[in-house]
């Protein structure tokens, strides 16, 4: 995989007072996930070259990829590939990078969703949607102690632009 | 292709009067905003400033004020000599409940295609609305060293 083909099409900042560890540890473990990830479990091998999957609340596999880049607590990149037919194969694989760093006494973390191919914006549509209710939602559970529910739907537009490639969806 | 501008949207635990009020209250935004004061009656038409340490660092107008689901005025840099020859850009914040939570969405556009002001803002907003969101839900600031506003923009 030749890294600088990628390009980074969202990218969402978030400021949270909290620990670079501890925002690491919210990112990377089921536990924590399933309460700001809408139910949805991240199960992380924490080395390089391991797995990283998400699983949805059923326990089905939502997404699957590895760990690609790994420097706790600091930067953490995984392949982040959506586990439904034809998907990979027609957008190319995307790569999602975290990076943590100190901001005064907050944590400063930079979510980077990069794709090897331009992508239109009806196709971004669903991570630029779901970004912003997860990192809100892992902000929120590291400063009070609970995670809002924040219920996400595929937005519409997404769903009518990967139909339209042949992509099916659930 | 699609012209420069900015969206975030972050969800607050809070209600959309409470973020009015957080959005137009100078004695708020100097809690979240580093110590810079909006000033406006919010009346379509109306001036908007925003005061740092007596200094108005940016102005506008009021161009809609619906409260409390939409508010957008116009903005001018007026401090750095660099960013002042920018075109007027315009702020949009869009208020949306969404079950026990506010939906905020920032839409800042207007901006040249290679111009800097985009990557100043792209870096404030974030910071700003961090803030903000803390001190909504915990009533805590967060201590974010003014600096974090220019990182990646040279304001030297």
């Amino acid at each position: 995989m030749n890294l600088d083909q990628f390009k980074p099409l969202t990218v969402y900042t978030i400021y949270i007072a909290s620990t670079p560890e501890k925002v690491w540890q919210a990112l990377t473990s089921a536990e924590l996930s399933r309460k700001y990830f809408s139910g949805f479990a991240v199960e992380m091998e924490q080395k390089l070259g391991g797995t990283f999957i998400v699983r949805a609340p059923d326990g089905a596999l939502h997404i699957s990829g590895e760990v690609f880049e790994y420097d706790p607590p600091k930067k953490l990149t995984v392949t982040w590939n959506v586990n439904w037919p034809d998907l990979v194969e027609k957008l190319g694989t995307t790569l999602v990078t975290y990076e943590i760093e100190p901001a005064g006494e907050a944590v400063r973390l930079t979510m980077s969703e990069r794709h090897d191919r331009p992508l239109s914006d009806d196709i971004l549509s669903g991570g630029r949607t779901g970004w912003p209710a997860i990192l809100s939602g892992l902000k929120s559970l590291l400063e009070t102690g609970k995670a809002p529910q924040i219920k996400m739907a595929p937005p519409a537009e997404m769903l009518a632009a990967l139909k339209a490639m042949g992509i099916r969806t659930p | 292709m699609s012209k420069p501008r900015f969206v975030y949207v972050t969800y607050i635990e809070t209600t959309p009067e409470k973020l009015w009020d957080a959005l137009t209250s100078s004695e708020f935004t100097k809690q979240y905003w580093f110590g810079a004061e909006v000033r406006s009656d919010w009346k379509i038409g109306s001036p908007f400033a925003l005061m740092l340490d007596g200094e108005t660092t940016d102005s506008g107008a009021i161009l809609e004020s619906d409260p409390p689901r939409r508010l957008s005025y116009s903005f001018k840099h007026q401090k750095f000599e660099e960013l002042r020859g920018e075109p007027i850009s315009r702020v949009v914040f869009t208020l949306e409940p969404f079950g026990s939570l506010v939906r905020l969405t920032v839409l800042h556009d207007g901006f040249v295609e290679g111009g800097k002001y985009l990557g100043a803002v792209s870096n404030g907003w974030p910071a700003i609305l961090s803030g903000l969101k803390s001190l909504l839900e915990t009533g805590k600031v967060l201590a974010i060293p003014r600096v974090a506003l220019n990182k990646g923009f040279d304001a030297k």
